[in-house]
């Protein structure tokens, strides 16, 4: 049953793509699990949609669907798929390759994986026009046309790279140039930016953006990071267990969500600057029904807090709210009734003692007969019961410098380790239990991070043993009052990792790291392998934990968001160098290092675009190689010729406890962030910094 | 403590899909799952009834035999096939069917313990190639590699000629040539465990080398190495028969397989195909059925 009308035949039509009620399964084992139950949407020309939710709730089966790329034991089972008019289901072998040739094109999460590894990629993009008729003379004069539209800067020489030697963005803008060759009237892009960094992924989102306004092409994005979705997306669909609950114009839905799954996806992000001490995060309890499970009327309905009777008997109706708004919910009028979790009487912690301090440190790998520095010179005190957020892009150092705390690197001679006054020993085997246990880890993949074949409890009496020294039932008491404070149950404990849930492994890994009662606990993306509503409930966890044992954390994360909900402290990492380091209020409220202020603006925001926008160019040098002066001066939108890139700045002090690594002076910088802020305006690396990039590439072929 | 006193929406346990009680059952299905799995594939139900023929006809020999297989001179030599001797008779006039039968006992003793000890060696020294690496795994590695350029058969018949034949050195010679290439299969397997975080994860908490690969590598290598061994038992088949066709492996009056066919073969010329073709043929069955073992077994647990 449904309240909209149909749409009358015309516009079906029209539409780019338009998905009925269609009805999916995948059969394993002989078993049909329906993974789609009645999908229904329609994108128009030119129009981009965004289709949301958790892993598993069937959007990139949706997306697959559309272009006929299914795996062997999908079986559609209801409804139609039209793009353009034709009907995707109906068509037979020929007319799909025909129909892939000429009408959509897909982009793909791993760019490195699209392209062929064994071909230039001037010649592969050169074979999309090919295939559609094109001489080969013509084809070459397309791909490099294609390659400049993509806003490759060099495409002659982009051309003649092999895909190894390009960074991945280079790769996906390739990608993109690709499927663009046969003007698609539909463009399907899934998790298009997932593996970028932060600053790449905001170039190729601004890239995807103004391509769709040229070409009028539909797009259809998918994505799990609802700010990405929200940055492209004039429309967007939230999708459950298979049916899409809610639809509507992307800014109305993020704004004021009307269904209680997109509210409570909303409202479990770290939005809005809250912290730790404000109030918790509020969670989606429970988890996603399992692929082909029985679902009462309303899939939802398991996880609802304003479940009632008729939820389970009765389907909701697709309520029309106006304005293309639709919700699939039988209570949108109970909204107001979920409020937010309520505030914490939590302060912000005051500064505790010193505990661990790093001086000096370096990191230098031999690669290849070439001296490759990860760390160069960190300094870095951490103090008791607070959280110091590391932040930077790949191959900024971050992990090398967790290692380097953990002793599963050993820094260069001349770097000091200090915990609690006493010198570490730099190799984790060979310190002493104490010192084992005062630093742990929590893992960004809990899927590797625990040992497939061992029970929960096997897991984590094997840590208190180890690490407390404890034994017999004491052991045990210790688990299971570990296992409480994590919130797990004894079922839980006796289940091996692969019959639990992502968030639950999380939380196993995290008891394992609070076994011996640590000082320290280093957490690499401890969340970012989770969905939204997961990470809310560990994030929380986390917070909680921390509160209760003053435990230190050093947070390892690209997502804003969670750095700025768990850190009292930020440090921001370039090329093995610490750029800034500071109070979390004060690096977020500026004036910030010109890394972190592109960093921040690069940032895809749920709450709609950032006011200033930063766009770095070129590629993050190679650390075997790193610039002359400043190490950011290459990219730096704020570049000073003849000074950046002959010395290197110091790092200053430019209020109590907030250090900058640059040489424009803190009032300047204050003023010229302000008035980015004030103009709007989008900021670039000007040339004569791209010049000193490109004189080092020359100086360093390959 | 950040913790509000109302019901408040704080983290609760997500359910998992087992109950408690149900944790058990829940392995208890996935081991089921696995048992159908490999039900439903007909290569690997050939496989199991060829192989469990030859295994009753070795358990029971001469009790189910329509003939005594050693008494011989109660029949002229080489009588060809017929309602009485179904695969005819051999050239000391014994009853070929009954030999095939009983010759499937002495290979299947020996080609398994061959398979053993060269998994059981080859996993070890796979398991510390691979965790150990530098040094360690460059010294053995290229030993292995030394060992793998041998012939297998030319390096067992001249460990044999001079050891002298009888069970145990061919149990020991085919299981010391097929370890290396068994360490090869689990090095690999380790390599990519070793890579997994749980592994830092002991590193940190300061497990000892042996107890991470004792306890925590070596069971999720497992897999692996029972398929190692299924194949390395086929081959070990092979190899014997090889072996005693070479007349250094089992000795006569054994009924083996491959011993038969060295004696008989020569008379193939004179018409006389029986005594050499049934042996041989029972020496094909049984090498592809536990292919076809092995191979069902990897699929499925590649699934």
């Amino acid at each position: 049953m449904t309240l909209t009308a149909p749409p009358p035949q015309d516009t079906a039509l029209k539409a780019a793509l338009r998905v009925e009620d269609l009805a999916l399964s995948y059969v394993v084992r002989g078993i049909p699990r329906p993974v789609l139950r009645g999908v229904t949407f329609e994108i128009r020309p030119g129009e981009s949609y965004g289709l949301v939710g958790e892993s598993g709730c069937g959007k990139s089966t949706t997306a697959y669907a559309a272009v006929r790329y299914l795996p062997r034991n999908a079986v559609i089972t209801g409804g139609r798929i039209l793009v353009s008019g034709d009907d995707v289901t109906k068509m037979n072998d020929e007319q799909v390759r025909q129909f892939r040739m000429h009408h959509v094109s897909m982009v793909y999460q791993d760019p490195g994986a699209a392209l062929n590894p064994t071909t230039k990629v001037g010649p592969q993009v050169a074979e999309a026009f090919a295939v559609l008729g094109q001489p080969r003379k013509e084809a070459e004069a397309s791909a490099i046309k294609a390659l400049q539209r993509v806003q490759i800067a060099d495409p002659e020489r982009v051309y003649q790279r092999y895909p190894h030697q390009l960074s991945g963005g280079m790769q996906q803008r390739a990608v993109i140039a690709m499927a663009l060759a046969s003007d698609p009237k539909l463009l399907v892009l899934d998790e298009p930016t997932t593996g970028l960094d932060a600053t790449v992924e905001a170039s190729v989102l601004d890239l995807v953006r103004s391509l769709q306004a040229e070409t009028n092409a539909a797009v259809l994005l998918i994505a799990h990071n609802l700010g990405v979705i929200r940055t492209i997306c004039d429309r967007v669909g939230v999708m459950y267990a298979g049916k899409i609950v809610e639809e509507g114009d992307a800014a109305a839905v993020f704004e004021r969500p009307q269904h209680p799954y997109t509210l409570g996806l909303l409202r479990s992000l770290p939005r809005h600057g809250i912290r730790k001490s404000q109030r918790p995060l509020a969670t989606i309890p429970g988890s996603l029904p399992q692929i082909g499970a029985d679902l009462p009327a309303c899939v939802f309905v398991d996880r609802c807090p304003l479940a009632t009777e008729i939820c389970r008997t009765v389907d909701p109706p697709n309520v029309d709210l106006g304005g293309g708004r639709t919700s699939r919910c039988h209570h949108i009028d109970r909204l107001g009734e979920l409020t937010e979790p309520p505030a914490s009487a939590g302060q912000d912690t005051a500064h505790g003692e010193l505990t661990l301090s790093l001086s000096n440190v370096s990191k230098t790998f031999r690669q290849s007969g070439h001296d490759v520095p990860a760390l160069v010179k960190v300094d870095l005190d951490m103090f008791d019961g607070e959280t110091l957020g590391l932040v930077g892009e790949s191959g900024s150092g971050k992990s090398t410098l967790a290692k380097t705390i953990l002793g599963i690197e050993t820094p260069d001679v001349g770097g000091e380790l200090e915990l609690d006054d006493h010198r570490l020993n730099p190799k984790s085997m060979e310190r002493p239990t104490e010192d084992k246990r005062s630093i742990q880890m929590v893992f960004q993949n809990p899927e590797s991070a625990l040992n497939r074949g061992w029970t929960a409890r096997q897991i984590l009496s094997r840590s208190v043993s180890k690490l407390t020294g404890l034994k017999g039932k004491a052991v045990g008491e210790r688990v299971d009052k570990l296992a409480a404070s994590l919130r797990l149950s004894q079922r839980h404990l006796d289940l091996k990792p692969r019959q639990l849930s992502g968030g639950l492994k999380q939380r196993v890994a995290i008891a394992r790291a609070f076994a011996g009662d640590p000082r320290i606990v280093v957490a690499d993306e401890p969340t970012s392998a989770l969905d939204v509503s997961v990470q809310a409930a560990i994030l929380n966890l986390l917070s909680d934990l921390q509160s209760e044992n003053k435990t230190s954390y050093l947070l390892i994360s690209h997502d804003l968001g969670v750095v700025r909900y768990l850190a009292d402290r930020i440090a921001v990492m370039y090329l093995g160098r610490i750029m800034e380091v500071g109070e979390s209020e004060n690096v977020f409220r500026g004036p910030n290092h010109p890394y972190t202020e592109a960093l921040l603006s690069a940032i895809p925001n749920v709450d709609g675009a950032a006011t200033a926008r930063i766009r770095l160019e070129g590629e993050i040098p190679s650390p075997a190689n790193p610039p002359s002066g400043c190490v950011f001066h290459t990219r730096c939108h704020r570049f000073i010729k003849n000074l950046c890139e002959v010395t290197e700045p110091p790092l200053i002090e430019v209020e109590p406890g907030h250090l900058m690594k640059c040489h424009i002076p803190v009032d300047e910088l204050r003023r010229l962030q302000a008035k980015a802020r004030q103009e709007d305006v989008v900021l670039t690396t000007p040339p004569e910094a791209l010049e000193a990039a490109a004189a080092i590439a020359a100086d360093n072929p390959g | 403590m950040v913790e509000s006193t109302a019901p408040s929406p704080s983290p609760l346990p997500t359910p998992v899909p087992a109950t408690g009680s149900g944790a058990m059952s829940e392995r208890a299905r996935a081991r089921r799952e696995l048992i159908l799995l490999l039900l439903r594939r007909r290569a690997f139900l050939i496989g199991v009834v060829v192989l469990v023929i030859w295994v009753v006809c070795a358990v029971l020999g001469e009790r189910i035999t329509p003939y005594d297989p050693f008494n011989a001179f109660f029949l002229p030599g080489h009588q060809p096939p017929s309602p009485a001797h179904l695969f005819g008779t051999d050239r000391l006039g014994r009853d070929v069917l009954s030999r095939v039968m009983v010759g499937s006992r002495d290979v299947l003793i020996v080609a398994p313990l061959a398979a053993l000890l060269g998994v059981g060696v080859g996993t070890l020294l796979g398991l510390v190639m691979g965790y150990y690496r530098g040094i360690v795994d460059d010294i053995l590695s290229r030993v292995v590699e030394a060992f793998l350029a041998l012939p297998v058969i030319l390096v067992a018949l001249l460990t044999l000629v001079v050891l002298g034949s009888s069970s145990v050195v061919v149990v020991f010679v085919v299981g010391v040539l097929f370890a290396p290439i068994v360490a090869r299969t689990v090095r690999s397997a380790v390599l990519s465990e070793r890579q997994l975080d749980y592994v830092t994860a002991a590193k940190l908490r300061g497990e000892t080398g042996l107890f991470i690969l004792s306890r925590e590598i070596f069971p999720n290598v497992l897999g692996p190495t029972v398929v190692e061994m299924t194949v390395r038992f086929g081959y070990a088949i092979f190899t014997v028969a090889t072996l005693s066709f070479l007349g250094v492996g089992l000795q006569p009056p054994s009924p083996d397989w491959g011993l038969t066919v060295s004696q008989e073969y020569a008379n193939m010329i004179a018409g006389i195909w029986w005594p050499t073709l049934f042996p041989a043929l029972a020496i094909a069955s049984t090498v592809i059925a536990i292919n076809l073992i092995a191979d069902s077994l990897q699929s499925v647990l590649n699934e």
